[in-house]
Parts: structure tokens; C-alpha cells; sequence
């Protein structure tokens, strides 16, 4: 090797000291402006009025009903969004069929399409003048500005997640365990529950803990299909909205504070999981 | 289940955890939920009525109490007026509309939800409550900014939002267009000619009304701001009389808050009567006083005369006689190829 080779060798295994800590230095202010100091200004807003009005805030039966009806439509989402994830990864991962990767292209759709549009969409086939709206008024169904909606909506935008933790990983398990059981005289669900759900659970639990981050904070699709009627079909994020367009910029950021505590969880939970099952999760993903 | 359990002991299976993330919170806050619910309306609003029903809405229901002995609940949706209207139109149960735009409940009509008379169902065009455009400017007005005239100079920041997406830049936009045709020796182009001086002094054109005055009063940008007078009496109230004051120009246009019951809806729910006895209430002593308190004007005699100190005579004309009714105003001059697209394709900074 020549004298030339081995010094661009090195010197794109070991940065001269000043470029490593810039680069380390660039990295951090960036996560500083554009992470940090929004999160903190989000509390300090929130407790600008003092922690009574902060918990006032919180208390407030509007308040309360945002903050119901976010869990609920996160819980019909993230449920719904649980089983198509494992359906559709398991169909990806276990079956050959043709047009696989057309499917699997679909199933990303949700992350390439605009949210609002993702409203748009259901506004159309059920709104009172939609395809399906006239069928759905004479029997009395209510589907968008009600609950359906918002959960149809949410789980538009939420669906890749869990399907795209586990399409991978059930990808690189393989069949092999399932033969087993089944040889071993396992029926479906026996195999479904002892062998398939063991496996995958890690990346299962994550997969759902960021489909319900998202769910829970989604605006743009349930502005759309949401009645905006205060107690009744407004979540959390679109009770922001209206606490700010009122000039209640202490309530807004207290309900918003929620949120961000709610991302905070989140990574809590993930980072958890990555430090107790990350040997578990890597080996999961194709060191197997 | 028994003996996986056993084969892995302290590990909790996904379908628990779950269950602990997102449902315990749930149950834990599902209590006392759907009971039974009482008589309701749907009252469908526009942005910034919120604190204006949050006030009447419990008045009517004391007084329907009174009356009838039956309790109601009153349910109240507010948003951008047109987006607003576009939700009923495509299927939100409501049994009232109250807007700050005739042109929203027009929609409305035209999709058959309601009549096209509705204007006549209720007194003065249906309209309990009323406002003018007036300019809110910074304490003192340093730039002496007492009428459209002076709006165009050069140098002057003038904050509006977007005629084509609020009511509030509409009536503006039209206010400006009337001054400018009343002008002594006005010629049929002078109209345009003065909306162009007067979109070229504006910085920002906001979507809707409520950013408009965030970005003037908040973010300290431009030195009038064109609103309603209820409105420009919110920003005066929040944000400082020590900080803004209110300008009055020689003339502005009468904005009309005009309601409607949603009659489909109504009499499929077997709501009309009470969705007319609520809107009904609108003219009354009490819900007019709340009007007047919250700076809109009112049309009941009494009231406006008591409150006749906090709302300056103001010259107005009417959209309808001065430019031939809504329909045709926003057909010359805010859709596709209208006065509002030459002006601001001209001023194209």
C-alpha cells in the first residue's frame, strides 16, 4: 500500500481534534435551539401565570373533556393500528405473494401524505355530501365531526408504526420457531401467543409507545374532521389552539405542557427499553 | 400462559404494558361520563365569539329554566367562519349558526340546509349584534392615522389580514374601495388605484383575523390595524391602554353578525323550537347588554342608548346597497381574477 493510501486512510478514521469537537459542538447548539429551548420556553409559559393558574388550567372541565377524549381516540388508534401492525407484518414477513412491495409501499403512504389531506380524505367519503354520506345520514351514523372520525383520522396517520417496528424484525426471525411449533402439534393461536408474541413483543412495545406519542399529539388530520365543539370533540392539541386564539396563553401552554410531558414519557419509556432489551432488540433485528 | 410465565420470570408481556400506558389513564379518567344528556343545541360560531357565548349561553339556559322548567345543555363550536361553514355543510349537526359573515350562512342555504330567506326570519337582517371597521394604533398615534387618507401614505405600516380568507379583510378591503369612490373628483379607476397604495403599505397578510392581531400587537409589527371594534376593543382591554388606542375613520362599513337556525338539522332532531327561542333570545334586554359589554353594537334602542359613550357615531354604509349584495362583491372583487388579485399582483413586492 502506498504512503499516499495509508494517510487518507487515516485521515478519514481520525479527524484532527478541532473538526471532532466543531462537529460535537454544531450537533449540540442545534439540539439546544431547535429541541431544547422550545421545550423549556413550553413550561415557562406555562407557569407564567403561577403554578394555581397552571393546575386551574388543567382542571378546567373543557380541559378535562380534551384530555379524555385525546386518551380515548389514542386508545381506539393504537389498538387498531396493534393488530393491523401484526396482521400486515406477519402477511410481509411469513408469506410470499405478488405485489409485496407494493403493499409494503402503501403501508408508508401515511408518512409521505399531508395530514390534512389525511382529513380531506375522510371529510369526503363520509361528510353529509361525501360517496357515502347520504347512506350514512338516512341511518342515522355518525362518522366525521364524531368520535369515528377522529380515531379514523389518527389511525390514517398512525399506522405505519407498529407495521414498520415488526415487518423488519418478523423479516429476520424467519419461520423456523413456528415450523417448530406447529410439527410439535401447537395450534394457530398456541403458536400465535407462545412463539410469534414472545419474539416480537420488544419491538411491539415500541413500535406502539410511538404510535401513541403521535396519536396523541396528531392536529392537522383531526382539526380536519373534528367538529371543534369545546367539551365534547376537541382533543388536546386542538384545545390549545382555541385556548390560544383567546388570548389564554398560560392555559394554552399549560395544556401544551401535557403534551410535551408526554413526549418526555415516551423517550423515558424508549430509552428504557433500548438499555434493558437493546441486546434482545439488536439480536431481534437480523443477527440472528 | 401459566407455564411461559413461569419460564420468564419479572418479564411483562407487551399487551400489559400497553394496557398500562394507555389504558389505565383512560378508565382512570372515564368516570362520570355519558350520562344522560338533557335537551341540546349545537350552536356553530365563528373564531372569536367564544368568550361572548361563554356569557350568554348560561343566561338563556337560566331564563329557557325559568320558563319551561327544562334544562338544556348549549354546545358551542367555534373556528375560522368559513371553515365553520363548511363543516355544517358537510355534515356537523348543527342547529344554529351564528357567523360574523351573511356570505358563510349564504353557503350554508345554498347547500340546502336552510332557507335563502333566512335573512327575514329574525329582525334587522337577522343580525342581533353589529360592528364597524375601525384602526387600532399605538398609544398617542404617533403617525396620525385618522382616516383611510391617511392609511396610504408612504411609510405607513398598515396590518390586514388576507380579504380572501377572513371577513374582517373583506370589510376592509371594501371600506377602503367605498372612501376612496366617495373622494371629491374620484374617477371610476381611483378605487383601485387606492387599494394598491394601501396593499403596498402592508407587510404581512395574516389568514385570519385573530393572527392579524397577534402579529400586530404581539409581535409589535406596523402601525394600524384594520378590525372589527369589538375586536379592537379585545386587543385595547389585553394587551394595554397605556400600549394602543382606538382611531375612528370618517366612514366604515357595518359588519352584520347575523344568525340563522340550521332548519334540517333542527327539525330532525325535533329542535327547532328551541333553536328559534335561543336565537330569539339574542334580541333581548340581557343577551344585548352582553353584546354591548363585549363591543359590538347593538340593535335593541335602549341598550345602544345606554352604551351610547363607549361607541362613537361612526358614518356606515352596507355592503348590500353600496356594492349590490355579497354575492357580487365577492365575485368582482376577491375571486380568481378579481380587483383583490390586480391590486396585489401589481404591488408584488
Amino acid at each position: 500500500m502506498s504512503a499516499a493510501a495509508l494517510r487518507t486512510q487515516r485521515s478519514v478514521t481520525s479527524e484532527p481534534a478541532i473538526v471532532r469537537w466543531l462537529l460535537i459542538a454544531i450537533v449540540l447548539a442545534f439540539l439546544a435551539v431547535f429541541l431544547l429551548l422550545p421545550f423549556i420556553a413550553v413550561f415557562v409559559q406555562a407557569f407564567a401565570s403561577g403554578a394555581k393558574a397552571y393546575f386551574a388550567a388543567l382542571h378546567d372541565a373543557d380541559a378535562l373533556a380534551a384530555i379524555k377524549l385525546t386518551l380515548i381516540t389514542a386508545f381506539f388508534a393504537v389498538l387498531l393500528n396493534t393488530v393491523f401492525g401484526i396482521a400486515a407484518a406477519w402477511a410481509i414477513a411469513k408469506f410470499e405473494f405478488r405485489g409485496k412491495n407494493f403493499l409494503i409501499t402503501l403501508i408508508d403512504l401515511p408518512f409521505s401524505v399531508s395530514p390534512v389531506i389525511a382529513g380531506l380524505v375522510f371529510i369526503l367519503l363520509f361528510g353529509s355530501r361525501g360517496w357515502f354520506g347520504g347512506w350514512l345520514s338516512e341511518h342515522d351514523v355518525k362518522i366525521v365531526f364524531a368520535l369515528p372520525g377522529l380515531v379514523l383520522a389518527t389511525v390514517f396517520v398512525t399506522f405505519p408504526f407498529v407495521a414498520r417496528e415488526l415487518i423488519p424484525l418478523m423479516q429476520a426471525q424467519g419461520s423456523d420457531e413456528e415450523y417448530a411449533a406447529l410439527t410439535l402439534g401447537a395450534s394457530g393461536w398456541q403458536m400465535f401467543w407462545r412463539v410469534t408474541l414472545p419474539n416480537i413483543r420488544w419491538g411491539l412495545l415500541y413500535g406502539i409507545l410511538l404510535c401513541n406519542a403521535r396519536a396523541m399529539g396528531e392536529f392537522g388530520a383531526v382539526s380536519v374532521v373534528s367538529g371543534h365543539i369545546r367539551g365534547v370533540s376537541n382533543t388536546m392539541p386542538l384545545h390549545v389552539e382555541v385556548l390560544y386564539n383567546d388570548y389564554k396563553f398560560a392555559a394554552a401552554f399549560a395544556v401544551a405542557s401535557l403534551l410535551a410531558l408526554l413526549a418526555f414519557v415516551t423517550l423515558g419509556l424508549k430509552t428504557l427499553l433500548e438499555w434493558r432489551h437493546g441486546d434482545e432488540l439488536a439480536a431481534l433485528r437480523g443477527h440472528r | 400462559m401459566h407455564e411461559r410465565a413461569a419460564n420468564r420470570p419479572n418479564k411483562w408481556n407487551p399487551l400489559r404494558a400497553w394496557l398500562a400506558i394507555v389504558a389505565l389513564p383512560l378508565v382512570a379518567c372515564a368516570g362520570g361520563s355519558s350520562s344522560a344528556r338533557a335537551a341540546s343545541l349545537l350552536n356553530v360560531s365563528y373564531d372569536v365569539a367564544r368568550g361572548l357565548y361563554e356569557e350568554l349561553n348560561p343566561a338563556f339556559v337560566e331564563e329557557w329554566k325559568r320558563k319551561t322548567g327544562e334544562t338544556v345543555d348549549i354546545d358551542q363550536s367555534h373556528g375560522g367562519s368559513t371553515k365553520q361553514a363548511h363543516a355544517v355543510i358537510e355534515g356537523l349537526p348543527a342547529d344554529v349558526v351564528t357567523m360574523n359573515s351573511p356570505l358563510d350562512i349564504d353557503a350554508i342555504a345554498d347547500a340546502g340546509l336552510l332557507p335563502n330567506d333566512w335573512a327575514t326570519h329574525f329582525p334587522a337582517a337577522a343580525s342581533p349584534s353589529w360592528s364597524v371597521i375601525v384602526f387600532v394604533v399605538r398609544k398617542g398615534n404617533p403617525k396620525a392615522l385618522r382616516d383611510w387618507s391617511e392609511l396610504v401614505k408612504p411609510g405607513v405600516q398598515v396590518i390586514l389580514p388576507n380579504p380572501k380568507t377572513s371577513g374582517n379583510g373583506r370589510y376592509s378591503y371594501l371600506a377602503a374601495w367605498q372612501f376612496a369612490r366617495m373622494q371629491p373628483g374620484a374617477d371610476a379607476a381611483a378605487p383601485l388605484a387606492f387599494e394598491k397604495k394601501l396593499l403596498a403599505n402592508v407587510p404581512i397578510l395574516d389568514i385570519g383575523g385573530r393572527d392579524a392581531t397577534t402579529t400586530f400587537a404581539q409581535r409589535g409589527i406596523g402601525d394600524a390595524l384594520l378590525t372589527f371594534e369589538s375586536e379592537a376593543k379585545v386587543v385595547v382591554a389585553t394587551f394595554g391602554a397605556d400600549k394602543f388606542e382606538i382611531a375612528y375613520p370618517s366612514l366604515s362599513v357595518r359588519a352584520n353578525n347575523p344568525v340563522a337556525v340550521v332548519a334540517k338539522n333542527a327539525d330532525r332532531k325535533g329542535s327547532a323550537q328551541l333553536a328559534q327561542a335561543y336565537l330569539q333570545f339574542h334580541y333581548g334586554k340581557v343577551a344585548q347588554e352582553i353584546f354591548a359589554r363585549r363591543g359590538m353594537r347593538v340593535v335593541d334602542a335602549g341598550v345602544a342608548a345606554a352604551h351610547a359613550a363607549e361607541f362613537p357615531l361612526i358614518r356606515t354604509f352596507v355592503v348590500d346597497a353600496a356594492f349590490g349584495g355579497w354575492a357580487k362583491a365577492q365575485a368582482e372583487h376577491f375571486a380568481t381574477g378579481g380587483t383583490f388579485d390586480k391590486v396585489t399582483a401589481e404591488v408584488k413586492r
